[in-house]
């Protein structure tokens, strides 16, 4: 036994707002309208609302501001700031203050204006690293060059096993009417793309948008008396192994490998169980070594496992089937999408890009440069 | 220069007060023998006129590991696991530990 309460917490409303360009909107604002989109999607009144786990990229102390902004007096706050796993870290402690009673109901949320409001990357905090500054590494995209650099040299993996999952996430892309890119695209065409940071070419890496998510989260007795088809956290698990990636000794596996076993043993499943997996994929490496670490395949065999359109529509295992980070949305902290996803996924509320009889889902978050990892299993009512 | 732990001799990089993991207090200042391999390296591209760089990630003979950059190269014939050599230059005005492939005898 793990303890931890699995099926007892559930996702009960959930929205994004935004989710390409916005101009004129602060990200505290995107944030806002995801809230508030979330919280009537559950059927409740803001004033239901008692814990707020925030982050907004340029506000350290969105724990105080967001409340203010939405006008709720939370019992609970929490801000731990990972970067883009931070949500499914605040999932876990969401399900346990849940199971303690510390409160009734948690809004999880995110927003950014990274795209109109800044034009490019918006720096998500964090000091420079006085080690790895001065070469003036053009991160993150360096670091996941580097990974990928050393997993091609290591497994043989291949720019074509890259451009697989480029191509695959377009796919479901095209399935989405919300995506921002739903251009046809060709392993061709990734691997002709401008050279960004050898061997990831613009095609590999993830997009610049703005976007703000949010998610409802109560108890799962409660959660049956309200509108939405519940969806229930079955297990969830960080790791955190460095914050620079001069200082990750194998560069080619991530703290993923100890935070989904943890998941996985909770949630009581396997990678078999899974029916749908929306994993973090900032760029196209990210989503082979996840695979990997996630036990979906041995390590090293990542490229060949997404190769042929294995993870695309109609391929053998649904991955990010929103069109991901790449071809779908990427407001700086990506991780609370790829949660709405697998609730969507879940509900069986995903039109064109539907995975039949979905029942089990992964939504994984990435922080930092393949730095914080966490893993969140969860599944409709039939696997409780 | 890295730290060394005076009672086991391990190398410590990036500088600390303690080595990570077991907080042992007892290190000491030597100067780094200058020979790496090569782990990891991406060509940072950059539109002209400025000039593409290569970073790369450098495990020491002393078996700790850095961030630098690769120089006097040309990157295509970079291969990973091939012997390097510190050297002190300057990026961007500020003094850094560069490396550049070992030269071999001829």
């Amino acid at each position: 036994m793990t303890g931890f309460p699995r099926g007892r917490a559930a996702v009960v409303g959930a929205a994004t707002f935004g989710m390409d360009s916005k101009p004129g909107f602060s990200a505290i604002e995107l944030l806002a309208k995801a809230s508030f989109a979330a919280i009537a999607d559950a059927g409740l009144a803001p004033t239901d609302i008692d814990a707020v786990f925030s982050t907004l990229p340029e506000d350290p102390f969105s724990a105080m501001s967001v409340p203010e902004y939405l006008g709720i007096r939370p019992k609970m706050v929490e801000t731990t700031r990972t970067g883009g796993s931070a949500f499914q870290i605040y999932a876990m402690w969401a399900a346990l203050a849940l199971e303690a009673g510390l409160c009734n109901a948690v809004l999880i949320c995110y927003g950014s204006n990274q795209r109109s409001g800044a034009g490019g990357l918006v720096r998500s905090g964090g000091m420079p690293f006085p080690y790895e500054a001065p070469y003036k590494p053009r991160n993150p995209t360096t670091s996941y060059a580097l990974a990928a650099k050393r997993h091609m040299h290591q497994y043989g993996t291949t720019r074509e096993h890259l451009a697989e999952v480029a191509v695959a996430a377009r796919k479901w892309a095209q399935l989405n009417p919300d995506a921002n890119m739903r251009d046809p695209l060709s392993i061709e065409d990734v691997l002709k793309a401008r050279m960004v940071s050898d061997p990831l070419t613009v095609r590999d890496c993830c997009l610049v948008t703005d976007g703000a998510a949010a998610v409802v989260m109560t108890r799962a007795d409660r959660a049956r008396d309200l509108p939405t088809k519940p969806v229930y956290l079955l297990g969830a698990a960080d790791a955190t192994w460095h914050r620079n990636i001069s200082n990750l000794p194998d560069i080619t596996v991530t703290a993923a490998s100890e935070a989904a076993p943890r998941a996985y043993a909770q949630a009581g499943v396997t990678p078999a169980d899974i029916d749908v997996v929306e994993l973090y994929d900032a760029f196209t490496i990210n989503t082979i070594l996840f695979l990997e670490d996630f036990g979906f395949c041995a390590k090293g065999e990542g490229g060949p496992f997404v190769a042929d359109g294995a993870i695309a529509p109609g391929g053998r295992l649904p991955v990010n089937t929103n069109g991901g980070g790449l071809s779908c949305v990427h407001p700086g902290m990506y991780g609370l999408f790829t949660m709405v996803e697998a609730v969507t996924q879940l509900r069986g509320a995903a039109g064109e890009r539907q995975v039949k009889d979905a029942r089990v889902a992964l939504s994984h978050g990435n922080g930092g440069v393949l730095s914080s990892q966490a893993v969140t299993i969860w599944g409709t009512g039939e696997t409780l | 220069m890295l730290q060394r732990v005076t009672s086991t001799g391990e190398a410590v990089f990036f500088p600390r007060v303690a080595q990570p993991g077991t907080g042992k207090g007892d290190l000491e200042w030597i100067e780094a023998a200058g020979a790496g391999t090569l782990y990891s390296f991406t060509v940072t591209r950059n539109k002209p006129p400025a000039a593409d760089y290569v970073i790369a990630l450098v495990d020491l003979a002393e078996g700790v590991r850095m961030m630098s950059r690769i120089v006097d190269c040309d990157p295509a014939t970079l291969t990973i696991g091939m012997p390097l050599r510190a050297r002190v230059g300057e990026v961007d005005g500020a003094a850094v530990v560069l490396f550049a492939p070992e030269e071999t005898p001829a």
